[in-house]
């Protein structure tokens, strides 16, 4: 394992930590709307979340490559005014992520709130609390199983993307080169064995991730129902 | 003294109606909803409560305006001094019977309140204790000292003795009565149990597919009915001391009568038996 596999994976542990920070401020407000709102349009907001889960990442990859590429009107309005270029950096790979991994946080989270009785909710604004106390106070240690969920869901799915990482970011060392594409890498270039440092190293992390996951809901179930 | 004028349409099981009625309600007053499901009765304490807005509504509570919908003018629950305890107690289940309590405190309100509350609903043994390592009695005492930690002015009921055994259902009367008279409360309270109303209410509402059927003194109303009323009974339903408690659909409601020894009985569910309903 040299100095450019260290780079790869702490350059994908760095992009699914950043992500998933990111996924966990904006997808709590937005779980939070979808579970409770009676708007007319929230099959259509629910549609629009979920939608990175049923189209091929290579979908999302080339739309996001197609606005944010210099060429097109907010692509270059960005760099001209902001000085952000989002096509082939960091910060556009984070952008992808957050986009494709969206429903991982916002489902789970969902649908932890719409598993809670109405009544916890209710119960606290009789209290005289406000919906923000209520969400951090209440809401939100009820749901920690879901939320738990979402994080590692998040996380590993930003892990294993592939498809809109290689359209927007390419294939940069130390800048966008990230596990999945150094795997497809090695291969194409025939080194299996340095192919599978990296192949292994991702299965070893997603099942001890996802062991701690299950034994945490265990105890969480058994918890409630003790 | 509250004033309600309410409009809202009902959806129940039975199809679509409507909730329209208007009363009044005198500070120090414990009124009693009853009336068959659906008739809108947890609807109206939603209503009181700012959990949901109605079609067309006003509510004054005393110089306050909690409601007006043709002014645009609506106070959220947090606003309006109203205690609410859920049919099924709404205990958050994270927190101890404490943590419940301290939760409710508004910010710089005083300690003593909880205390005082402890005491009153004899909750000293049960402070550290979760929601779901309760009887259904000790998560009701919880839930009704919660809803008096913040002083409201008006308590809200729900059925909150509704899935209780009847010695535990006398004692939490006793407990109600007690807070409703000690914190100088005006209290609405959801009931089937005519014993109960009689024992609890200063005045009763019978509430039918949105509209007030009956409106009155307890004792006049309940008194009116025949001694003899037929009822389908239902099933028994064993208490912890041996006895048993039978459960009658009485004018689609569903109450429930102790019963010594169900041996001499003979009932099977379903067989029309009569009461005789005490005036």
């Amino acid at each position: 394992m040299d100095a450019i596999f260290w780079e790869t994976m702490g350059l994908t542990f760095r992009l699914a930590a950043v992500t998933t920070a990111c996924l966990l401020l904006i997808g709590i407000p937005v779980a939070y709307y979808l579970a409770y709102t009676r708007h007319p349009l929230k099959p259509f907001l629910e549609a629009l979340v979920s939608l990175p889960l049923f189209l091929p990442p290579t979908v999302i990859g080339f739309y996001l490559l197609l606005a944010f590429s210099p060429n097109s009107a907010l692509g270059a309005w960005l760099q001209e005014h902001l000085n952000i270029r989002l096509v082939f950096t960091f910060a556009g790979l984070v952008l992808g992520s957050i986009v494709y991994s969206l429903p991982f946080m916002v489902q789970p989270v969902q649908s932890g709130f719409e598993h809670l009785p109405l009544n916890l909710k209710e119960a606290s604004y009789t209290l005289g609390k406000s919906r923000m106390e209520t969400l951090f106070r209440v809401l939100l240690p009820n749901v920690k199983g879901a939320l738990l969920s979402g994080i590692v869901l998040s996380f590993a799915h930003t892990v294993g993307e592939f498809g809109v990482v290689l359209m927007i970011g390419g294939n940069v060392p130390g800048v966008t080169r990230v596990a999945s594409i150094a795997i497809y890498d090695e291969v194409e270039a025939l080194r299996y064995a340095k192919a599978n440092e990296y192949a292994l190293t991702l299965v070893a992390f997603t099942l001890v991730i996802l062991i701690a996951v299950y034994s945490f809901n265990r105890r969480h179930h058994n918890r409630l129902r003790a | 003294m509250i004033q309600a004028d309410i409009s809202h349409p009902l959806h129940t099981a039975s199809g679509r109606g409507k909730l329209e009625l208007a009363f009044q309600l005198h500070q120090g007053e414990l009124l009693a909803l009853s009336g068959p499901s659906g008739g809108g009765k947890t609807t109206l304490l939603r209503i009181l409560a700012g959990l949901l807005v109605p079609q067309q509504g006003k509510i004054q509570f005393q110089d306050q305006l909690w409601l007006d919908t043709s002014a645009r003018i609506r106070l959220r629950p947090q606003e309006r001094q109203v205690g609410m305890v859920f049919q099924d107690y709404a205990l958050f289940p994270h927190m101890t019977v404490a943590q419940n309590l301290r939760y409710a405190l508004p910010k710089g309100g005083p300690h003593t309140i909880i205390d005082e509350l402890v005491r009153t609903v004899e909750l000293e043994e049960l402070l550290h204790r979760y929601p779901q390592q309760l009887s259904g009695g000790q998560q009701q005492r919880v839930a009704l000292a919660r809803a008096l930690v913040r002083r409201p002015s008006l308590l809200l009921l729900d059925e909150p003795l509704s899935a209780l055994d009847s010695p535990m259902r006398a004692r939490l009367q006793d407990y109600i009565l007690h807070a409703h008279q000690t914190f100088n409360l005006t209290t609405i309270l959801v009931s089937h149990d005519y014993q109960e109303i009689r024992k609890m209410a200063h005045r009763m509402i019978r509430l039918e597919n949105g509209r007030i059927s009956e409106e009155g003194a307890p004792e006049t109303l309940l008194g009116k009915r025949s001694p003899r009323t037929p009822a389908e009974f239902l099933r028994f339903e064993p208490l912890h001391d041996g006895r048993c408690i039978a459960w009658l659909r009485l004018e689609d409601q569903d109450v429930s009568i102790p019963i010594l020894d169900k041996a001499k009985l003979n009932w099977t569910p379903g067989q029309k038996v009569w009461v005789r309903i005490d005036g």
